[in-house]
């Protein structure tokens, strides 16, 4: 018990306190001024002083986040579907979408802003571009992918399409669209920092933009820490969201 | 009549049905006849990839055969009828459903899903021995413990006809040999017709009423050997006399020993 607790909790708290001596020391000792880089406690103080700014403009990020995200689910998954099961459209599409897949489409914020405004929208477009890819790309994948023996016991028992698509396949691809899900909410994150960053007024983008442009750097490292904390609650949300759609999925292993 | 008629099938894959291009258009099966009758276990026998489980799926209905007949229970077959069982060498059973649920996935297909179907599907878990895991997921159990879930699977409709793939052909010998056993027992329990698709010689012979034995490719039916051994069977059986000669007919049909001038087939 006591062994548990000490590699569990024990060891991950020397590795961050073994970080923050190496922070302070490099401060104190290197003469680094505050505006360069700050202490671990001024950094602290920001956080506290300005708590309430921070959770609002994070409440702002947080809704573009999971807005362009539930949006990349929304659409991806239909369209997965339509691509994994029509030849024709799987002909069409599929090479495109892999091809799209490598165009950096954080190059396409600034367009989107010309298209949309600096408002809401052109957020939930860029977060929705770059979770959108590899949500249907896994999801195709998965669909595509149901092991040969199942589709062939489904067949002989004469089971009609629908049947199939329910009871097999999709149930089947679930690890896939989990796998994909995961890889669309960590990119959601830094879509909504980058179209923030491109043109915005709002959202904790926008917040370590003016803080550094103010020379308020542990304003800006505050800001910086807010956005990691939300990258892992998102990132908790789908992990929470797989335990209840797929209890029988074997827990991911723990690095 | 016979219950099972196989007539002079042939299957020749073409290059569509191979997915490629290039390809040479294979025949998978060149000539292929035998009959069976209803309740009798027959072993499908000889090397691998001669074409064996192109047959059982050609009799499943899953895919067509290029020329010949296919006849069961009288009716010609040239699509799944529904009425069948497949066990397959893996046990392909479904990660997402407990192992009960895994039985009844037939029933839910066939709209069948009530509650006496799910009496049944306990009944046989209790005859495979595993009552105690209906609730279990099926990573949770072994190899062996796996396909027998998957053999309850293929069984719950009560099928004219059960297609077993080289079923224990992934096991290792010890819980092959339990299965063989178990596959009597359940045969015997529910007067199953059976096709069983194997390579192993004394699987064949210790379980079937008959042996097909397929050539090499390609693939024709060489010869076919009655084993009039006893029931019920046990592994006793494997080292009498007759059982050595059945496995010893079978080995000369296959090419793998010279035949032997006195000996008849019967």
């Amino acid at each position: 018990m006591l062994r548990r607790v000490l590699t569990q909790i024990g060891y991950p708290l020397t590795g961050v306190v073994i970080l923050l001596a190496i922070w302070v020391f490099a401060c104190v000792y290197g003469n680094i001024p505050t505006v360069v880089l700050p202490t671990p406690d001024k950094v602290l103080n920001a956080f506290i002083a300005r708590f309430d700014l921070i959770l609002a403009e994070g409440w702002v990020t947080l809704q573009e986040t999971l807005y362009g995200f539930l949006l990349a689910i929304i659409i991806g998954i239909p369209m997965a579907v339509a691509v994994a099961n029509s030849r024709p459209l799987n002909l069409m599409f599929y090479p495109l979408l892999i091809g799209l897949q490598s165009v950096p489409k954080v190059a396409l914020a600034p367009i989107i802003l010309v298209w949309l405004g600096t408002g809401m929208e052109s957020k939930l477009a860029i977060v929705w571009l770059v979770a959108f890819f590899p949500i249907i790309v896994d999801t195709a994948a998965g669909l595509r992918s149901t092991p040969r023996e199942l589709l062939e016991l489904a067949r002989s028992l004469k089971a009609t399409p629908t049947q199939i698509f329910l009871k097999v396949q999709l149930p089947a691809a679930l690890p896939f669209i989990i796998t994909g899900a995961k890889v669309g909410i960590t990119l959601a994150v830094i879509g909504a920092v980058i179209g923030e960053f491109v043109g915005s007024s709002e959202g904790l983008g926008f917040l370590l933009l003016s803080a550094t442009s103010q020379l308020d750097t542990p304003l800006a490292f505050a800001a910086l820490f807010a956005l990691s904390l939300l990258g892992m609650f998102v990132y908790l949300l789908v992990e929470w969201a797989e335990r209840l759609a797929a209890p029988w999925l074997p827990p991911a292993p723990r690095h | 009549m016979s219950f099972g008629t196989i007539r002079n099938v042939r299957k020749v894959f073409s290059s569509t049905e191979l997915n490629s291009k290039s390809a040479e258009p294979v025949v998978a099966l060149d000539d292929a006849s035998f009959d069976f009758d209803e309740g009798q276990l027959i072993a499908l026998l000889g090397p691998s990839g001669c074409g064996k489980t192109t047959l059982l799926r050609i009799v499943a209905g899953l895919i067509q055969k290029t020329s010949g007949s296919v006849q069961i229970g009288g009716r010609e077959i040239n699509e799944p009828l529904g009425d069948y069982g497949f066990v397959f060498q893996s046990p392909s059973l479904m990660p997402w459903r407990s192992v009960l649920d895994n039985v009844l996935f037939t029933m839910e297909v066939l709209k069948r899903n009530d509650n006496a179907a799910r009496e049944r599907a306990i009944q046989l878990l209790k005859l495979v021995g595993l009552a105690d895991f209906l609730k279990a997921r099926p990573h949770q159990l072994s190899g062996g413990m796996q396909q027998r879930v998957a053999l309850c699977r293929a069984l719950i409709h009560q099928p004219k006809l059960l297609l077993m793939d080289e079923p224990f052909g992934a096991l290792d010998e010890l819980t092959r040999l339990e299965m063989n056993d178990l596959l009597l027992r359940i045969r015997k329990e529910t007067g199953a017709t059976v096709l069983f698709v194997t390579h192993s010689i004394s699987e064949a012979v210790y379980v079937s009423d008959k042996v097909i034995v397929f050539s090499r490719r390609p693939a024709r039916v060489a010869t076919e050997i009655p084993i009039s051994l006893p029931y019920p069977r046990d592994q006793q059986l494997r080292f009498t006399p007759a059982f050595t000669k059945a496995e010893r007919l079978a080995s000369e049909a296959l090419g793998i020993v010279p035949p032997v001038e006195t000996g008849s087939a019967h």
